[in-house]
């Protein structure tokens, strides 16, 4: 008893414990809140009341201030008065451009003719031979929609020997000049010691400025263009291709952070690169600057550049910048410099230290998926920021460097093509690219709005927009013989390419010579046969993006091929794949002659190919639209007086917008260089100079693209059980090994 | 809480085996516990419901409560808004800081109420409703600070959204006289309808210093790129209607024009282009035998035909939004929120949140002189991009021009991005709706590079058990010329290396169990994400009648 009595005695004072043990808790709680809300570290003090009146809405709903307004002024007046207003510093497309110009002919570009006497910088000699190259280029000013001067303005410094004197009068003397309006000036450096002013020195009156290195401040929106600033070795066409040879993951290099350059001590844009070295730690940040610089340095040395100057000699330039992941591109006397370019095709992703620099073709290119936009005044920061990028971003902004550099930069030709598709652009509103189109893969000078306002109509965006193409492609037959036989192969190709289950329809493109044959000629097919008479006859008609090819795929095919039906369902499966490239049959491959210093043509059985002929070829009916529109004259031209040569130029065509080889697919083992002439196409193949002139063309083909496009490949995609140990009966594509 | 449950438990397990006597002392005893634990409960919420109730109560508070302060009449004006400004010119960014999440903080004045000398306030209308919902979704949101040191955006509790209400002298000076204003510095302004007759300015007309402005119908002229942000005139049919999203498509009508205040020179010629094109055209006006207010905003006429609105934008493809004496137009919120795609005629209009939306994608914009072409410029546009077009202009309503939280968490997530470039959110992030998010493939290694042989490739050979194999694996695979490195796997840390046990792949439960995995996986991912293929890569002869011996690979074909 006395025991159970002690036990209940300790159980209650337990149980009492344990309640004070709570009270303790909970009675010092609301104060420990309450003085952790009063610093306000956790919970917002106070946060907007939810006030209990009714409140007004922001403008009653019968409102409409348009009615009075309406009284007094009319739209167009309005327009007319914005556009007498606005003028000089404050241009824009509306007030400063004239519209109506563009409207008769399109957008047509004029160079006005260089006079005699008139030195010109190599520089400015690229862009105007890129103009005059160029599919916008006309001669006669009155077609014109846009005017670039011959008088060169790229140097508007002072001190420099190429500066044009005189330039004010010799402007205002042009006859067409009409006080600048849509008129285009190319300018690189503008001002001169000490304040480098963006002023180019003579009144431009209304014209646009496509300019380097000019600031947030001066740049009229949508209505200059910011270019890159290249130096006077910029190649005129092609240019390099990137650094980047493949991605390593993870994506980090040697260098994390590098710089080196001068460093100008006192005056503009000195105080960001003199702060460097507060950054700069020796191992993976290695910033350096030099102090010498012009021929008087000494006199504003000051006590850290002995120690810059000798940290400096230490490390070589192309080294850092092919071993580091970022590169600061700090801003110099302007704001624009020659790193700038230097870092992006080295893959080096650019650090922009740069404030109020509106960064190169900024209207379309999205630069923060390529580049790190800095701050001047937080320096301190940059180690840390580049640090706490992901690696996956990294990756991305890496890639996205070589993607910029060589659809917008590699060359002059890219450079000032980019701008004027900016300009048109702007002129031809209803039919301009949208921000997707500039900022990937091939990149705005690939894409033509002008074939399509959608994306999906292109062979470039399936994935992003996470659609198909189309599952039926159009057969198209280049036919150049008439119809006598019924035996003819046109007939076979016709009845075997309709079988197949993908076709939607043919189309015989009739360049014979011969009247078209009588409908009844024809075999009755499954699918319609469209026959198109073609125009002037010409090889280019074969190309030609005709309106009645309505699927996204092309079979583009000889008269004389023989195809069989499951050979081209093969072939349309895999371009299903790789919707983008040419998928075919007939492969062939360039090579380097070592003897002749030019590039060899061969259609010798090799390990490798770069071309798939499009004799039997699917790809996407995109290239139609780019080799009629895209191409020069002067190509297309050649090909039509060789009658040869259509389906290299396609090759190269399409090589140089993907970056990638053809694809060949397996076939019948019977389909040879000499089984494709069997008749008239014979004599075309068997012809000597047939051969010599698609060397001719190569070379030709490869110096307007400004390199070789082409690109080799050692693959072919077989159908998945093709030629393996199994039944024939399990093979979905049995006839392509039977023969 | 443990200790006390223990003891509860303990308690009924005893109680059988004892007297009545002690029965009742362990009942009262366990009861006792059981009353404080309660009483431990009731006071562990009470605190909290008295704290929040209070803070409730407070919350019920009126505008009225918000303290009165009398504008002097020599008060400064601030100087008009500096068109060169810039982020890096009149925004203090140490303010920001360095932050690892990458997000500004923002601080909003308490409400006050301003008067002039005299006593009248400063505001027509005071706070409006939309002003509130744009105040209070920030202070819930990640970027609001109570702690006025630590903010790097301010913003102002005065309502500038509608300068029609405003008395500009003594708005300009009651901005002035907030505490941290220091010449507008990473102050924040919204403004929906800017300018007042009769010529109706495009930017807020209030002198402003270094002020950012979030203004609904800037001009190219007036919006600072880069620093201002051009916001959506937020329509109130918006939270009063809900319209179903519609499946994109063809409508009964092609162009639909429901604006009522169109300027007449344009009316006449929008009649025109009914009278060419008659039913695929609806011009609708308002309604003139309708009373004023709610109701005939709800309605719209044609030739006394009524309509509701905004229902009827459901049933036109596409649907013109005209400027009027202002540029930013309430009507293309309801447009979007139709899913009908927005012809927008108003030159010079920087268009809503232009720094990040791609408006191409949503909508059509056609300079005002050309409004006589309109019909042709829209037939032009093919099937499926109008179709795309009406899905992302439904998207881009719900995403940001749905609520004023919408708009204002939108302006403040573009200043961040400003200020923390290398965080922003991408374009796809901003442009793709979700639809277009699931399905898209968006590669990490996107550019074409075909890669050089140079550093060659390294093997990874996963291993279990099989020695035999492995040792033929690698031996086969080390005479590879562009092997760079083999790595080996090894999958059996416990089992020391049996006999090479032959054909594991026929083995059928190793099959079953690949295809639970797959199964398991596809489950994981949410869908399928392998593709079936049916083709195979070889090499260029494969198989073909050629010496073996000039063959790159002639192996291949043999094995």
């Amino acid at each position: 008893m006395q025991a159970k009595k002690r036990y209940l005695i300790s159980l209650l004072t337990g149980a009492f414990l344990v309640l004070l043990f709570y009270f303790g808790r909970v009675v010092p709680g609301p104060a420990a809140t309450g003085s952790r809300s009063r610093h306000g570290y956790n919970r917002p003090e106070q946060p907007w009341p939810h006030f209990s009146d009714p409140l007004q809405h922001l403008s009653p709903w019968d409102h409409s201030d348009t009615e009075d307004y309406n009284v007094h002024i009319s739209p167009r007046q309005k327009r007319d008065v914005n556009s007498s207003v606005y003028k000089g510093k404050r241009c824009r497309m509306q007030s400063c451009f004239d519209f109506s110009l563009c409207q008769r002919n399109g957008f047509k570009v004029y160079v006005y003719p260089q006079q005699k006497g008139e030195k010109i910088s190599e520089s400015y000699q690229n862009i105007l031979s890129t103009i005059e190259g160029s599919r916008f280029y006309t001669s006669d000013p009155g077609q014109a929609c846009l005017f670039v001067l011959s008088l060169d303005t790229l140097d508007r410094d002072q001190l420099s020997p190429q500066y044009v004197h005189n330039l004010k009068t010799k402007v205002q003397s042009l006859p067409l000049w009409n006080n600048g309006r849509n008129h285009l000036i190319f300018n690189l450096y503008s001002g001169t010691w000490p304040d480098y002013t963006e002023d180019l020195g003579f009144d431009i009156g209304q014209a646009m400025l496509a300019k380097a290195s000019i600031s947030t401040e001066n740049f009229r929106p949508n209505f200059d263009v910011s270019i890159p600033l290249f130096s006077k070795d910029h190649p005129r066409t092609g240019g390099d291709r990137g650094y980047l040879k493949y991605n390593t993951i993870p994506p980090f290099r040697k260098y994390m952070l590098v710089f080196k350059g001068k460093r100008y001590l006192t005056g503009i844009g000195s105080d960001t690169r003199n702060a460097l070295y507060h950054v700069h730690n020796a191992e993976d940040v290695v910033l350096l600057t030099t102090c010498k610089h012009g021929k008087d340095w000494q006199k504003h040395k000051d006590a850290r550049c002995d120690k810059d100057n000798a940290e400096y000699e230490k490390y070589d330039y192309r080294e850092m910048l092919h071993n580091s992941t970022f590169c600061l591109v700090p801003r110099g006397r302007r704001l624009g410099s020659f790193r700038f370019l230097e870092a992006l095709q080295a893959a080096c992703v650019p650090v922009m230290l740069s404030n109020g620099w509106e960064l190169p073709f900024s209207e379309v290119i999205d630069w923060n998926t390529a580049a790190v936009i800095g701050d001047e005044r937080l320096l301190l920061q940059i180690p840390s920021t580049v640090r706490s990028i992901h690696q996956d971003k990294i990756l991305a902004l890496r890639q996205q460097t070589q993607l910029l550099w060589e659809a917008y930069f590699s060359s002059v030709e890219k450079i000032v093509l980019t701008t004027l598709e900016i300009i048109q652009d702007r002129v031809l509103q209803q039919t301009s690219r949208s921000n997707l189109m500039w900022n990937s893969h091939p990149g705005g000078l690939f894409t033509l709005p002008h074939y399509s306002s959608y994306l999906g109509d292109f062979p470039f965006f399936y994935a992003e927009l996470g659609i198909k193409p189309n599952p039926k492609f159009t057969a198209v037959i280049h036919a150049v013989t008439p119809l006598v036989s019924q035996s003819q192969p046109i007939l076979k190709l016709l009845v075997s390419v309709a079988r197949s289950q993908y076709c939607a329809q043919i189309i015989v493109l009739w360049n014979c010579d011969k009247p078209l044959p009588a409908k009844h000629r024809w075999p009755a097919t499954s699918v319609p046969i469209i026959v198109i008479e073609g125009e002037n006859k010409v090889m280019s008609s074969r190309f030609q993006p005709y309106d009645s090819i309505i699927s996204d795929a092309v079979l583009s095919l000889d008269e004389d091929t023989v195809l069989s039906t499951t050979e081209v369902d093969f072939a349309f499966t895999v371009w299903q794949s790789f919707p983008e490239r040419i998928v075919g049959y007939p492969a062939r491959s360039h090579f380097w002659d070592n003897n002749k210093e030019r590039w060899g043509y061969t259609s010798k059985w090799t390990n490798d190919y770069s071309m798939v002929l499009t004799g039997a070829a699917i790809y996407h009916r995109y290239y139609h639209f780019l080799y009629s529109h895209f191409l020069p004259s002067s190509l297309k031209s050649m090909v039509d007086q060789l009658a040869n040569c259509e389906d290299i130029l396609m090759n190269f065509l399409v090589s140089a917008v993907t970056k990638l080889p053809p694809i060949k697919v397996t076939q019948k083992k019977q389909y040879k260089e000499t089984m494709m002439g069997q008749s008239s196409r014979a004599s075309r193949w068997a012809d000597p100079d047939h051969f010599a002139q698609r060397q001719t063309c190569m070379n030709k083909f490869a110096s307007w693209f400004g390199g070789m496009p082409l690109v080799h490949s050692q693959m072919r995609l077989d159908p998945v059980l093709f030629k393996d140990q199994v039944s024939i009966l399990r093979k979905k594509y049995r006839e392509i090994e039977r023969l | 809480m443990c200790a006390s449950v223990k003891y509860g438990s303990r308690g009924p397990a005893l109680i059988p085996r004892m007297k009545t006597k002690h029965r009742i002392y362990y009942i009262t005893l366990f009861s006792v516990v059981l009353l404080g634990l309660i009483a431990t409960g009731m006071f562990q919420f009470w605190p909290h419901s008295i704290e929040s109730s209070a803070e409730w109560s407070l919350d019920r508070r009126s505008v009225h409560d918000a303290p009165l302060v009398r504008i002097p009449m020599s008060s400064p004006i601030p100087e008009r808004g500096d068109l060169s400004c810039r982020m890096h010119t009149c925004f203090d960014v140490y303010r920001c800081g360095y932050n690892p999440k990458n997000k500004i903080k923002v601080y909003i004045y308490p409400l006050q109420r301003f008067v002039d000398e005299v006593g009248v306030p400063i505001s027509s209308t005071g706070l409006s409703r939309e002003y509130n919902d744009l105040l209070s979704a920030i202070s819930d949101s990640d970027f609001y600070t109570d702690d006025v040191t630590r903010a790097c955006l301010f913003i102002p509790s005065t309502d500038v959204l509608n300068q029609n209400s405003l008395r500009i002298r003594e708005t300009a000076q009651a901005l002035a006289m907030l505490p941290r204003w220091d010449k507008g510095m990473n102050h924040l302004l919204f403004n929906m309808l800017p300018g007042g007759p009769p010529d109706y300015n495009t930017a807020l007309d209030v002198p402003r210093d270094r002020a950012l402005l979030a203004g609904g119908g800037f001009s190219t002229w007036t919006y600072r790129q880069g620093y201002d942000v051009s916001i959506p005139v937020y329509s109130p049919l918006s939270a009063e209607v809900d319209l179903p999203e519609t499946q994109p498509g063809p409508r009964r009508y092609f162009i639909l024009s429901s604006q009522t205040a169109i300027h007449r020179e344009y009316r006449v010629e929008l009649e025109r282009l009914k009278e060419e094109n008659g039913e695929a055209l609806l011009l609708l006006d308002k309604c003139s035998n309708l009373s004023q207010g709610l109701a005939s905003v709800r309605k719209r006429c044609y030739k006394g035909q009524v309509y509701d609105y905004p229902q009827i934008l459901q049933e036109s493809s596409f649907c013109v939004v005209l400027r009027g004496a202002r540029l930013g137009q309430a009507t293309l919120s309801d447009v979007l929120q139709a899913g009908c795609v927005p012809v927008i005629m108003a030159d010079s209009y920087i268009l809503p949140f232009s720094e990040v939306l791609d408006w191409k994608r949503a909508s059509v914009v056609i300079p005002e002189e050309k409004l006589p072409e309109m019909y042709t410029i829209l037939k032009s546009i093919p099937h499926r991009q109008v179709e795309e077009m009406q899905r992302q202009a439904r998207w881009f309503w719900e995403a940001y021009f749905s609520s004023m939280k919408a708009i204002g968490m939108t302006t403040l997530q573009i200043i961040n991005d400003r200020i923390y470039p290398y965080a922003a959110r991408t374009y796809e992030e901003w442009n793709n709706p979700s639809v277009v998010k699931w399905s898209s493939v968006n590669s990490p290694l996107f550019l074409p590079l075909i890669p050089p042989r140079s550093p060659g490739f390294t093997a990874v050979v996963l291993t279990y058990d099989r020695i035999e194999s492995l040792f033929r694996v690698i031996t086969e695979i080390s005479k590879v010329p562009s092997l760079a490195k083999l790595l080996v796997v090894w999958n059996n840390q416990n089992k020391s290396p049996p006999e090479a046990i032959d054909g594991l792949s026929l083995d059928q439960t190793h099959m079953v169990e690949r295809s639970e995995c797959i199964n398991k996986f596809a489950s994981v991912f949410g869908t399928m994400p392998l593709k079936v293929v049916e083709h195979r890569a070889d090499p260029v002869l494969y198989k073909d009648d050629f010496p073996e011996k000039l063959k790159s690979f002639p192996n291949i074909g043999s094995l």
